[in-house]
């Protein structure tokens, strides 16, 4: 059973209110593949993992996890599949009445039953892992934006999961953390064997650690491709991201009515 | 003509706004009511937070229940000595305290202390994503956040209205005795004589749980359901104040002809 995708979304059709985000969506990720994720500006790429993770449920269509069927998923069996996802926040989320060792303890207080002393060896493991043993006691505040994102890594992947999310991991970063993070990412997709998918709108990043670049456009997948093929097409749409054009297949405008229309209308 | 049926659709919009507001916080409620006995054997979670809701709110308590008791003292004084029977002061502050301003008083002032900040700090948990964080770890935001919050609001209430009326006795002993010179052996007996373990101590005790219970399920929600901006958390931590400090005192209204209406 091994050929079977760990993330398999069939024809998803999800959104917020009456106008759908995603429609038409099709995407499969098989195991220990890294996936990047990118799109225009409220493409819906948020809207995939909080599809993934169970945060929200599609209005149509499939959306199966490890097997999973996540509508009419029991909350309880959720929680269990959750407890095998990791998630890394765009701004870390860490919990800022913790320190940076409870922040990382607290998957294990609250999941497991595991003894303090073995809590605190895995606890310096993880942060071992992502390079700021040093950092142990420092409160959250304390932390610049880098490191919080690493000590949030940490923490998303304690409880050693099988997926990995990470929503904008270099957003807000130099690029000195943002190489640090991607090489994070790379590195614990191999050593812990996991599944990655990897929201960002930073393509040269994402052609070093990706398997796989997925666009979106209009609700679906517009192209899904090796990092090899991206940096030799031609496509217009995919130039765009590469080159960083503010406007061009990808508007730079949200849905509006006419500029003129609504200059001259009244209010 | 226009201006009539927009005033009426407003109306109709604001009320369907706030019965669905309604309907949220009852099924909030429910979810609440939930989660909280298997969070019960967490008692160290609820000790931090009965130390931080209670602690906090005790100096503000001591002090305005000192205040409070010398102002009764003042005027009660003022007034019984028009009959001739300054000796009841005794009675008469320690009913009013015990009955009345110890419970609602130190309930408003709960609100102001404890409640604003319990609702501020989930709002940024919410606004910062600690709480998706959280629940993305397969941990129960409402169990693990929300359920001891609102168990210490209803533990610290009633102590803190106890040391608001203790306070406030001792108060009017210091003006009443000390200052005016009522006699201090008719102060204490008239008081020991006229408060009704069962009737005064325990109402007004049980007033202050469904308090404790109403303060901190307001607090909680309004922070669990503020939007996630600065301006979101603010209007809701303000919510918290208004909304809690009508609550208790159309609750008290409520309460007061309940309990003692039977009596004499
Ligand atoms: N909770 C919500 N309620 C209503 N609309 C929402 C909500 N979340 C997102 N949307 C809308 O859904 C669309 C897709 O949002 P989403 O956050 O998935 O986009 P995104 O691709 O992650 O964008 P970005 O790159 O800016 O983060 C946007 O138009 C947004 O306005
Ligand atoms: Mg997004």
């Amino acid at each position: 059973m091994s050929s079977q995708p760990l993330i398999e979304l069939t024809d998803v059709r999800f959104g917020y209110g009456e106008r759908p985000v995603l429609d038409g969506f099709h995407l499969s990720v098989p195991k220990g593949q890294i996936v990047a994720v990118m799109g225009g500006s409220g493409g819906g790429k948020t809207s995939l993992l909080s599809l993934i993770s169970g945060r929200n449920t599609a209005w149509s269509g499939e959306v199966n996890i490890d097997g999973h069927n996540m509508s009419g998923l029991s909350p309880k069996k959720l929680y269990a599949l959750r407890s095998r996802m990791g998630m890394l926040f765009q701004f870390g989320a860490l919990f800022t009445d913790m320190s940076v060792y409870d922040n990382i303890a607290f998957p294990y207080r609250e999941k497991t039953d595991l003894p303090e002393p073995i809590i605190r060896d895995l606890v310096l493991m993880k942060l071992q892992a992502v390079g700021l043993r040093g950092a142990a006691h420092f409160m959250p505040h304390e932390l610049s934006g880098g490191m919080a994102r690493r000590v949030a890594l940490a923490r998303a992947i304690a409880l050693d999961p099988m997926l990995m999310m990470y929503d904008e991991p270099f957003t807000g970063l130099d690029p000195i953390s943002v190489g640090v993070v991607a090489q994070l990412i790379r590195k614990l997709n191999q050593t812990f064997g996991l599944t990655s998918i990897i929201v960002t709108h930073d393509l040269t990043e994402s052609l070093r650690i990706a398997d796989r670049v997925v666009i979106i456009s209009q609700g679906k997948v517009y192209r899904d491709l090796s990092p090899q093929e991206v940096r030799e097409s031609q496509d217009s749409f995919i130039r765009q991201f590469a080159d960083g054009l503010p406007d061009g297949p990808v508007p730079f405008h949200h849905v509006a009515r006419p500029y003129a229309e609504q200059l001259l209308s009244e209010l | 003509m226009m201006n009539v049926l927009d005033l009426i659709e407003g109306l109709g919009a604001s009320i369907t706004g706030s019965l669905k507001r309604l309907g949220l916080l009852a099924r909030f409620f429910i979810n609440l009511l939930r989660v909280i006995a298997p969070m019960l054997k967490r008692v160290d979670l609820h000790i931090k937070q009965i130390y931080f809701v209670g602690v906090r709110s005790l100096a503000i308590t001591i002090v305005s229940g000192l205040f409070v008791g010398m102002v009764l003292a003042v005027q009660g004084y003022e007034v019984l000595q028009r009959f001739g029977s300054v000796e009841s002061l005794g009675s008469l502050v320690a009913l009013s305290l015990v009955r009345e301003l110890g419970p609602v008083v130190a309930a408003l002032l709960f609100a102001g202390r404890a409640g604003s900040a319990m609702t501020a700090e989930i709002g940024l948990m919410v606004a910062t994503e600690q709480i998706a964080a959280m629940d993305m770890m397969a941990v129960n935001p409402m169990a693990r956040v929300i359920a001891p919050r609102f168990v210490a609001s209803i533990i610290a209430l009633p102590i803190l209205a106890m040391i608001f009326s203790t306070a406030g006795i001792i108060g009017s002993y210091m003006v009443g005795v000390e200052l005016i010179g009522i006699d201090s052996g008719a102060f204490w007996s008239q008081m020991r004589v006229s408060v009704d373990f069962r009737v005064d101590v325990l109402n007004g005790l049980y007033k202050a749980i469904v308090f404790g219970i109403a303060v901190g399920l307001l607090s909680v929600f309004e922070g669990y359901y503020s939007a996630p901006t600065a301006e979101g958390v603010s209007s809701a931590t303000t919510r918290t104040v208004v909304i809690s400090s009508l609550t208790i005192l159309v609750l008290d209204f409520v309460l007061t002809v309940l309990m003692f209406r039977g009596l004499n």
